[in-house]
């Protein structure tokens, strides 16, 4: 089990954050932080792995307690035993793509891990290059590997997928949850994309406003407050065309743009660049499996 | 023919002067870089104050200080048999500091400009600062340390007040080229003086271009 009660105050743009996070979860599973920016994910990934100091409380794994304010206990980050993967990946620009993953090794650990971990992650043929030259893609992974070559206790991810493309991403969710169940992983991830959360994680925690709001199994905490009998959707006005008695509203969604007719009354005060919330009741919504 | 004895003695005073502080500033650049301690800007200032003041003042409060009259030179001269003033071993101290800034500064602002994540990422991998430093930070910063490298070693070859001050003029031992050309512009032979500078004048050139060639290949190898 690992119990984690941390308070501590930010001072960021807007002024003084409180930060106030209780959570506690089961070794092996999954869980992850879902939160706007700024509400202090990165923040309580930091403190868990002794980046950071926390003003008070503690952080419990099972037997070991890395820090404990009471007591005066704080680890150093090189005492815990965690994998951190940085949302910018952090590699080493100095080193191969080898010796990036064996750099966690000490002098007397078996070299041969490493060879295990190119393998696993498919990252052979790329051994010899430099950081620098890698995607994004790659470099996420060798990140990974790094991070797990020392088999940590904790494996922290702070939003490591959100830079890739989509499917970089689902084949990337899948070596995580496979590396997860293979290795019996506790994992912590940060991430805002909820259908990566549906997919991945056991636990969600919500944090918002500096604590954490709600939390529990991802359809649990996302059902009552997203899914709903009809769709929603917010987006920008991109243009309004006359054609005959109505007008066609051209507006962009995401990255698709969607026409939509209007009446006069309608599209009476809109113009290009206004933000328009679009509704509809799904009760006979088409779908079909794209990938 | 000039005698090449002072250009010599200015080879040597610059890279022992540098190699002392580069050991010396290491620590103190990467201290610098990542202390939150909020005096910081007093350590600062102090390793700036060489940059503006004039290297007379500075050559005159060593000669104070290390003069066997005076309590610190005093201290040297009585228990430890060192004489500091006139001394190549004093020219070593006094460069040590009047160049400190042009050593610290590259370095630090190197240190500085890594993102902070690469060194959190060694720490998390369960490595020391020390190891971190020295496999992690130092590799990547390569053209702050090259420029740290030969800044402290041409300006030790320029510098002229201080030596002056606390060296005197004593062949050998502390006069270096810029004193030569000093002295030999004072007994007018200005062809002399002129082999002098032409010598600084060269290597100084030669050592910043090659600088500036390995910093553009390193960034461009970096960034193809």
């Amino acid at each position: 089990m690992i119990q984690v009660s941390l308070h501590k105050t930010l001072q960021s743009a807007q002024g003084k954050i409180s930060l106030e996070v209780e959570c506690s979860f089961t070794t092996g599973s999954f869980v992850t932080i879902y939160g706007p920016s700024g509400a202090g994910k990165t923040t309580l990934l930091r403190m868990l792995a002794g980046l950071l100091k926390p003003d008070d409380g503690f952080i419990k794994m099972g037997d070991n307690i890395w820090f404990d304010a009471k007591q005066r206990i704080d680890l150093a980050p090189q005492k815990r035993s965690i994998g951190f993967v940085f949302q910018d990946y952090a590699l080493f620009p100095n080193m191969s793509v080898a010796q990036n993953i064996g750099f966690g090794l000490n002098k007397k650990d078996d070299k041969a891990i490493v060879e295990e971990w190119l393998d696993i992650l498919d990252l052979q043929q790329l051994r010899d290059r430099k950081s620098d030259t890698l995607s994004g893609g790659q470099k996420q992974r060798v990140a990974l590997a790094r991070a797990l070559v020392r088999k940590p206790a904790l494996l922290l991810l702070d939003e490591p997928l959100s830079a890739l493309d989509h499917k970089m991403q689902q084949r990337l969710q899948d070596e995580l949850l496979q590396m997860h169940r293979k290795f019996n992983l506790t994992t912590m991830l940060v991430s805002h994309d909820i259908a990566e959360i549906y997919k991945v994680s056991d636990k969600v925690f919500v944090l918002e406003n500096g604590t954490i709001q709600r939390k529990g199994r991802p359809e649990d905490v996302f059902s009552d407050s997203t899914a709903t009998g009809s769709f929603q959707f917010t987006g920008e006005v991109l243009g309004i065309k006359k054609e005959d008695i109505i007008y066609v509203v051209s507006v962009l969604v995401g990255n698709n743009i969607v026409k939509i007719i209007g009446t006069e009354n309608e599209v009476d005060n809109l113009g290009p660049g206004d933000k328009i919330l679009l509704s509809s009741k799904a009760f006979n919504p088409l779908f079909k499996k794209i990938g | 023919m000039i005698d090449l004895e002072p250009i010599w003695l200015t080879a040597r005073l610059a890279l022992i002067t540098t190699a002392i502080l580069f050991v010396v500033s290491v620590p103190l650049a990467h201290w610098l870089a990542y202390t939150k301690w909020k005096g910081k800007a007093i350590i600062e200032a102090i390793v700036s104050m060489p940059l503006v003041l004039p290297p007379s003042v500075l050559g005159f409060y060593l000669l104070l200080a290390f003069s066997p009259s005076h309590a610190f030179g005093n201290l040297l001269d009585k228990y430890f048999d060192v004489r500091l003033v006139f001394s190549f071993a004093g020219l070593v101290i006094s460069s040590v500091i009047y160049s400190l800034p042009f050593m610290v500064y590259p370095l630090q602002s190197g240190f500085s400009a890594l993102p902070p994540t690469m060194r959190e990422a060694s720490f998390s991998l369960g490595k020391s600062t020390f190891k971190t430093l020295m496999s992690v930070l130092l590799p990547n910063i390569k053209p702050s340390v090259l420029t740290a490298l030969v800044l402290t070693f041409a300006h030790t070859v320029g510098e002229f007040g201080v030596v002056l001050m606390i060296g005197g003029n004593i062949p050998g031992e502390t006069k270096v080229a810029s004193i030569a050309i000093y002295d030999e512009v004072e007994m007018m032979n200005y062809d002399n003086a002129n082999m002098y500078a032409m010598i600084l004048f060269s290597i100084t050139f030669l050592i910043l271009l090659a600088v500036y060639t390995f910093n553009h290949n390193f960034r461009k190898a970096r960034f193809i």
